[in-house]
């Protein structure tokens, strides 16, 4: 038998209520997503993007509908149950970083990791890894208020990979970056991807959906569609620079 | 690339062969590297319009090589390039006209020419993003034309969504 996906959504519907006028964000999501898969979530804004990724992580409740992780249902799970799963298997990376504003950026990336039982050196090694993979191992002993919006982004991100989850979620995660720091945060990405990394996020940044295996783009709470970015469909290229040349 | 030729003889004499190299050495691998007959064809033009003029080095065991450098006339010509705003790039009409002109005659559905162009896109990003890592770091000038491409490629994805959105 094969494993169960990693994430299955059954006719998965969230209807907000705005002063008694219902008013549905997401309109019977159907999504199913293997593990060791890269998925970008794209759209317009209000298509209900952030909130999809929101319930899969457990910190917006469906209105109807089912939610599958790994195997098991979770949609009908109580917050603290959530808030196990998440510690155990999920990273999430928010649009607003919500880092802990008491503890040093090292403190901050290594919590997850200890909270889910991993050794103190353990923690110590993954968190010199991530934070050197994304240009900021001299900010180790930082607290975060003393960061830049972009370093505490990045931040977030080590702290979301720091346990390994099963799931990474990730909502506009180079939404606050400069291009620099965004090619680490894709470089990154790329290579916990290529560890066989499940990632799930919302971009509207071209950058970073390219590098998805698979792009669902959603339209008024709907998938208007779901598949692979192919390759380019054009005739061989005979310099690399023709790409840019296509663009100028 | 007429005036690109100007430029690079208003800081020194060249024949054809060296301006081919200072142009590729100094937009490297994401400029498209210019035909050495094309170069030719261009400096000659310039010539007749006397904007560049030649004269014959001779060179020992080979044959003479042409070294073309600057006229007054060719001068003016570049600072009034120098002086002018460039002209911006425009919206890319074809792939409009389709998505406007293509449900009304029935020959495709316009959710379907949204999401082949926006695929489309996508995978130029990918290979824009695999030429920018194949870009060696310190190649400021290449990088930079990379991102140029990079930030159009964004703005015509993000119109893309506003056609999806306002287009019944």
């Amino acid at each position: 038998m094969s494993p169960p996906p990693i994430v299955n959504t059954v006719n998965l519907v969230r209807i907000y209520q705005d002063g008694g006028v219902p008013v549905p964000a997401v309109r019977g999501v159907d999504l199913k997503v293997e593990a060791g898969e890269f998925v970008a979530i794209m759209g317009p804004s209000g298509s209900g993007k952030s909130t999809l990724v929101h319930m899969l992580g457990g910190l917006d409740a469906r209105t109807s509908g089912e939610i599958w992780l790994d195997g098991s249902r979770v949609d009908t799970l109580s917050e603290s149950a959530w808030a196990l799963l998440r510690r155990r298997k999920i990273g999430f990376v928010f649009q607003f970083f919500n880092l802990v504003a008491n503890m040093t950026v090292a403190d901050n990336v290594e919590l997850p990791a200890l909270l889910a039982g991993a050794s103190p050196r353990e923690a110590r090694e993954r968190r010199e890894y991530l934070l050197g993979e994304l240009g900021l191992a001299d900010r180790a002993d930082a607290a975060p208020a003393q960061l830049a919006g972009g370093e505490q982004q990045r931040v977030a991100l080590a702290r979301a990979l720091a346990n390994r989850p099963s799931l990474l979620l990730a909502d506009e995660p180079t939404g606050n970056l400069d291009s620099r720091n965004t090619r680490d945060v894709l470089r990154l990405l790329g290579e916990v991807h290529r560890d066989g990394q499940t990632i799930i996020l919302v971009t509207h940044d071209a950058r970073v959906a390219s590098l998805a295996d698979r792009v669902v783009s959603l339209l008024d709470g709907q998938i208007v569609d779901d598949g692979a970015v192919g390759p380019v469909r054009r005739r061989p290229r005979a310099s690399a620079g023709d790409v840019v040349e296509l663009r100028s | 690339m007429r005036l690109s030729l100007l430029a690079l003889l208003a800081k020194e004499p060249a024949h054809g062969y060296e301006l081919k190299q200072a142009l590729e050495q100094i937009f490297g691998r994401a400029y498209p590297s210019p035909n050495i007959g094309q170069i030719y064809v261009t400096l000659g033009r310039l010539e007749k319009d006397g904007l560049v003029k030649a004269v014959d080095v001779e060179q020992s065991n080979r044959p003479n090589k042409k070294v073309y450098y600057l006229t007054a006339k060719g001068r003016e010509a570049l600072d009034a390039w120098a002086d002018e705003p460039t002209e911006g790039p425009r919206v890319r009409d074809e792939f409009f006209m389709k998505l406007v002109l293509a449900p009304m005659t029935g020959i495709a559905d316009r959710t379907a020419l949204i999401n082949r162009q926006r695929r489309h896109y996508l995978a130029l990003m990918r290979d824009l993003n695999e030429l920018a890592e194949r870009t060696d770091r310190g190649d400021r000038v290449a990088l930079l034309l990379i991102e140029g491409a990079m930030l159009h490629l964004q703005a015509d994805l993000d119109w893309l969504e506003r056609c999806q959105e306002d287009l019944p």
